[in-house]
């Protein structure tokens, strides 16, 4: 079935991205990422540790014939630090992709999206695939893809609030109006959230905390994996349209005829 | 030589390039970037650039991060 996503010049299987922050240790790292399905894996940049003895980032060691880095400029809260981040990533990873962000507010980790845009037509011109996270502001997100971006990653709610998707309607709104892809990043806090972004024909979901955080990472894994493809065919079937009554499923047909006069 | 290395000022001697730098660091075969005074410092170039008395130096390299 060819049902890819295409991000730029990318093609993807899967409609799962992942985050790599917060797991207990690389071993359940590396297993959630397997039962993910995931192919495309989000990394931050920072400072190497100087001592001699540090072990090498565990992040190195991926298999990246089989996975796709997603560097990121978390962290950033101006243009210029977003441009200089990402500019460093593409020279450790020597790819073109980058998860633009620049972060306007500390407690809410809502973006600067005036910030977001300027940096982000900086990066189209300098070759970069650039996936802005963005709030769900049709409008911005219409300026995005003019800009060049090659897909648009509004939230669901807070980064690692777990709240779901706050406002659906937004969602749709902007799912419709954009020819490039729509990916819900953060807010997702369990398998049903996913499935509804899919539902709602977003073209994927990027996600972290719902996984690294939950009680079982490598099982939540997997079922936002089973949530992804769920969502995604429901999409493509169709749903049936919401209606305030009932509308029998049997036959009103060839029902039996009352007993006259009863038992 | 005294260089500023992620914000920690280091005396290094018989550093003269960046490659040198890489490898009195032990990062010869790791996956970094190299920044000298803001400006990136391209892979397979780092033989030619010559630090100066107070290069600031960013190494960087990917962490986990979502």
């Amino acid at each position: 079935m060819d049902d890819a996503l295409r991000i730029g010049k990318h093609v993807f299987r899967s409609r799962l991205l992942v985050g790599t922050g917060k797991y207990a240790n690389n071993d359940v790292a590396r297993a959630a990422l397997e039962a993910s399905g995931a192919e495309v894996v989000t990394v931050a940049v920072r400072r190497v540790n100087l001592d001699r003895d540090a072990p090498d980032s565990f992040w190195n060691s991926l298999d990246l014939t089989r996975y796709t880095l997603l560097p990121n400029t978390a962290g950033c809260t101006t243009r210029d630090e977003a441009i200089r981040t990402a500019m460093l990533a593409r020279e450790v990873g020597m790819g073109d992709l980058v998860k633009l962000e620049v972060i306007a507010d500390a407690k809410t980790l809502f973006p600067d999206n005036q910030a977001t845009l300027e940096a982000a037509k900086f990066l189209v011109e300098e070759g970069f695939t650039v996936l802005p996270y963005i709030t769900d502001d049709l409008v911005t997100c219409k300026k995005l893809q003019d800009a060049g971006c090659a897909a648009v990653m509004p939230l669901g709610a807070p980064i690692g609030s777990g709240l779901g998707l706050r406002n659906p309607v937004n969602i749709r709104l902007i799912v419709e109006a954009m020819d490039i892809p729509v990916v819900v990043d953060a807010g997702v806090g369990t398998a049903s959230d996913a499935a509804v972004a899919m539902e709602l024909g977003c073209d994927a979901v990027l996600m972290n905390t719902a996984i690294a955080g939950a009680k079982d990472p490598v099982k939540m894994a997997h079922a936002m994996r089973m949530a992804i493809d769920a969502g995604r065919l429901a999409y493509q079937a169709g749903r049936i349209p919401m209606k305030l009554y009932a509308t029998a499923s049997s036959p009103v047909e060839g029902l039996i005829t009352p007993g006259a006069g009863g038992i | 030589m005294k260089l500023l290395i992620n914000g920690e000022e280091r005396e290094l001697t018989g550093v003269a390039t960046v490659q040198d730098l890489i490898v009195e660091l032990g990062l010869g075969d790791r996956r970094v970037a190299v920044e000298v005074n803001q400006r990136i410092v391209k892979r397979g170039t780092y033989a030619d650039h010559a630090l100066a008395e107070g290069d600031v130096i960013e190494i960087v390299h990917f962490v986990g991060g979502g």
